[in-house]
């Protein structure tokens, strides 16, 4: 068995969210849709490694769930929609989880925003 | 019969949404944004829209990754909003138009646009925001709605050209209502924008400014891009773009401009607005 090539993936520091990641994601970003229950999001907390288990998310996206490292959970099959579900529980917003993934301080990515409009 | 005012594109970016509960619309960094739906405002206070066609993505309300339709229209009454994982109220659920909905579906499958139909269906912020930026405030809207999903999470998805020829299958269906409603087609999301990877950050104030001309005077082009181009030049979330080719498709081949706005950054995207009608 072979996963197909793709015209996007040389594209640098971008994971396009295709078939395979979306297999290798499935239980993370299942996880992820549950989080759209306010009760679930409380369970969440209480008890992180145990819901991420009864998910079946691998060992690997566990740890990186723990570590809140969101590029981790990209390459790990996280779809950027499902997991801003999660960086929500962490109070993280996009620009939060965007500056953590590229490398800089938050108030550095903001002024590179900015500096885009100009 | 049932004709098509206009069409309208605007970004669907959450923060937008909370701006607007929270009243902030004239502090420093949201003033330039807002300031550039004033006249998206005055047009639909003048042409009366009776329905709007709003072409947007879901991004795990209605569907998660079990199944996911590369097209689907609702048919339903009423479409809910609903908690997407923030806790988020984004406004009152939208009243749709079963008749209108089935017209459409049926004029578009016979055009071979094998559509996912919809009799429940849950919009989240990629539909509400565009609702509530267009009429804030609203304690309920003042139109009915048909939403469109497309595809633009898992790849892959439908190209630039595909999105474009349904919007002309869409035009189409619209025009051959017999009944007379006045209809604007709402293509949501973009502009440039992406949210993931060591590129997030990514905004391309060539590329869509760009665009914004092109979409006016030659979408033939635009439809010509495959979507590697558009990741490439507009992000991976800003590959959305394909949804703005599905109103354009539904408005004739000479629009005319009557209003265009850009501002960066709105939260880590490039928001622009068009407002076109057909040419007279």
């Amino acid at each position: 068995m072979t996963w197909t090539n793709h015209e996007f993936d040389d594209i640098p520091g971008t994971y396009v969210f295709n078939g395979r990641r979306s297999v290798l994601g499935y239980p993370l970003n299942r996880m992820c849709m549950s989080f759209n229950s306010e009760e679930n999001r409380h369970a969440f907390l209480r008890d992180e490694d145990a819901y991420c288990r009864r998910f079946g998310l691998s060992d690997e996206q566990r740890q990186a769930v723990s570590d809140r490292d969101v590029l981790r959970l990209i390459k790990l099959g996280g779809n950027i929609y499902y997991l801003a579900k999660l960086a929500g529980i962490f109070r993280l917003n996009v620009q939060d989880i965007g500056a953590q993934q590229s490398g800089m301080s938050v108030d550095d990515f903001k002024a590179m925003l900015v500096a885009a409009g100009e | 019969m049932a004709t098509i005012l206009g069409g309208i594109t605007t970004s669907h970016i959450p923060a937008i949404g909370n701006a607007i509960q929270r009243g902030r619309e004239n502090d420093p960094y949201w003033k330039p944004f807002f300031d550039g739906y004033i006249p998206v405002r005055a047009w639909l206070d003048h042409v009366k829209p009776d329905l709007a066609v709003v072409v947007y993505n879901d991004h795990g309300l209605n569907f998660f990754l079990d199944q996911i339709p590369t097209f689907a229209m609702g048919a339903a009454k009423e479409y809910p909003n609903c908690d997407s994982g923030w806790g988020l109220e984004e406004g009152p659920a939208a009243l749709g138009n079963p008749e209108f909905s089935w017209h459409l579906i049926e004029s578009l499958v016979r055009d071979e646009f094998d559509l996912t139909t919809c009799q429940e269906m849950k919009v989240d912020h990629g539909f509400m925001v565009p609702m509530s930026v267009l009429w804030p405030h609203a304690m309920e809207w003042p139109l009915q709605v048909v939403p469109l999903a497309v595809n633009t999470v898992q790849h892959p998805l439908p190209s630039p050209a595909r999105c474009f020829k349904l919007g002309k299958a869409l035009g189409k269906a619209i025009a051959s209502y017999p009944e007379d409603l006045k209809v604007v087609v709402i293509g949501t999301g973009g502009m440039s924008h992406q949210l993931q990877g060591e590129r997030a950050g990514l905004i391309n104030k060539p590329f869509d400014l760009m665009f914004l001309e092109t979409i006016v005077t030659d979408p033939d082009a635009l439809a010509r891009l495959s979507v590697r181009d558009l990741v490439e030049s507009a992000g991976s979330e800003g590959v959305e773009l394909i949804m703005w080719l599905v109103m354009r498709g539904a408005l004739g081949d000479r629009v005319s401009l009557v209003h265009r706005h850009y501002h960066v950054p709105v939260s880590s995207t490039a928001a622009g607005v068009l407002v076109l009608e057909n040419a007279a």
